[in-house]
């Protein structure tokens, strides 16, 4: 999997994010192989889109993405577990304020 | 996520030992998810690829039985239909070489152990597709089949294969109401139209009732994976599940299903079914039944006539990279 793509076996992975409607966020949805670009492009229409799934999509190189690593979870997200004071629940309010 | 190359961003052997093996141990009792990123033994590793890899050349040779009937569809409603079907089953395909290429093996390598006749493929699909009623009974009854066996396994312990399969069963739904519904209008044709409807149902019952698997005492990797969570309910029990769906909708067609001694146990709640030929399951998948030879000759040959394609979009994308190096410049 390098950059120039020499054998065909070499098709680099891409990865597939797919918009479903208008004013969402665009969400992973899987990843496929592709000479370049283009190609990727095309090909996440016909794999993921046969029916109306999307109406955006984008392709991105799969060993572009930087990702968190399984054994960093605890130093990475544990800290935010003891900090319940950055919740709306957090704060008990008399009834009488409604709605807030 | 999908990614392969994130999956090897750090050695899993780094990780290793008794903590992740725990770990591991521990997250299939909380019946949660493994996902590529994370510690697994190797003999889950293996058995997710022979698995998966197994699956996704099913769908890929499950286009030819129907494939041989796109130019003889009856309507052009019934060819759209049809070519729509047989997307989906390479689509099918596609996203399971993706989610086993996220264990670290390349698609590549998958392919060829089909096409060197190491990895197995569903036995269903090394039978002939003799008439257009074959085309109606396959979607009713092999993808019928194939649902059952499938909806379990949007609960696996590895993500991307259940992720995968989420997406299938939705798509899997399709493929049987379609199948249902032409085999019901041919019912509600011509005498001969039924004949034909009947006779196909003859020669696919038997297979699609061994598609589960060797009865449940026979089955070697079985245990395994039931406790790994890959698999979550046994060959027999899901045949049964398909046995007592698939009788009520044999008698709203109008077609006799050919086992002399299928009928309901009110004793045990379920359809008693007749003795399967174990042996004929066993020389289809050993590389003898009707079809086998056939099929994978015509994957090769596709995969040979392919090769050019997969070069020359290489070697666009090569060239293109290097003009748009050379404007940068």
């Amino acid at each position: 999997m390098n950059g120039n793509a020499a054998s065909p076996a070499d098709w680099p992975l891409w990865e597939v994010f797919v918009r479903s409607r208008q004013g969402l966020d665009h969400r992973h949805c899987g990843s496929l192989h592709a000479a370049d670009a283009r190609m990727a492009l095309e090909m996440a229409r016909d794999v993921y889109t046969r029916r109306m799934e999307g109406v955006s999509l984008w392709v991105v190189p799969s060993q572009a993405i930087i990702a968190s690593q399984p054994e960093d979870q605890g130093i990475d997200f544990d800290p935010m577990s003891d900090k319940i004071y950055r919740h709306p629940t957090f704060y008990e309010l008399p009834d009488e304020v409604r709605h807030m | 996520m999908y990614t392969q190359s994130m999956d090897l961003s750090r050695e899993p052997a780094a990780v290793a030992g008794n903590d992740a093996e725990q770990a591991f141990e521990a997250r299939i009792a909380a019946d949660r998810k493994v996902e590529p990123q994370d510690w697994m033994p190797d003999a889950y590793r293996r058995t997710l690829v022979r698995q998966i890899s197994q699956h996704a050349h099913s769908e890929i040779v499950g286009m030819l039985p129907e494939g041989n009937w796109v130019t003889r569809a009856p309507s052009l409603k019934r060819k759209a239909i049809l070519l729509a079907k047989i997307q989906d089953e390479g689509g099918h395909g596609l996203y399971l070489y993706a989610a086993a290429e996220t264990l670290g093996t390349p698609r590549a390598q998958m392919q060829q152990a089909l096409l060197d006749g190491r990895a197995k493929y569903s036995s269903i699909f090394n039978y002939p597709t003799l008439t257009w009623a074959d085309v109606g009974v396959i979607g009713w009854l092999v993808d019928g089949a194939a649902i059952m066996n499938q909806i379990p396994l949007c609960r696996c312990s590895y993500g991307p294969y259940a992720r995968a399969m989420i997406r299938i069963c939705k798509e899997e739904s399709f493929h049987q109401r379609q199948g249902f519904e032409s085999l019901l209008s041919m019912m509600r044709g011509t005498e001969s139209q039924r004949a034909m409807v009947q006779d196909a149902v003859n020669r696919w019952w038997w297979p699609v009732v061994m598609m589960f698997g060797p009865s449940d005492a026979d089955s070697i990797h079985s245990a395994q994976t039931m406790k790994w969570g890959i698999k979550r309910i046994s060959n027999d029990d899901l045949r049964q599940k398909f046995i007592d769906a698939t009788v009520p909708q044999a008698e709203l067609l109008g077609i006799t299903l050919p086992d002399p001694d299928l009928r309901w146990n009110a004793d045990r709640g379920h359809y008693d079914h007749g003795p399967i030929n174990w042996d004929e399951f066993w020389q289809v998948v050993g590389g003898d039944g009707p079809c086998n030879r056939e099929r994978i000759a015509a994957r090769q040959s596709a995969h040979d006539k392919g090769a050019w394609v997969r070069e020359a979009a290489a070697a666009h994308a090569a060239r293109r990279a290097a003009r748009s190096r050379a404007e940068a410049a």
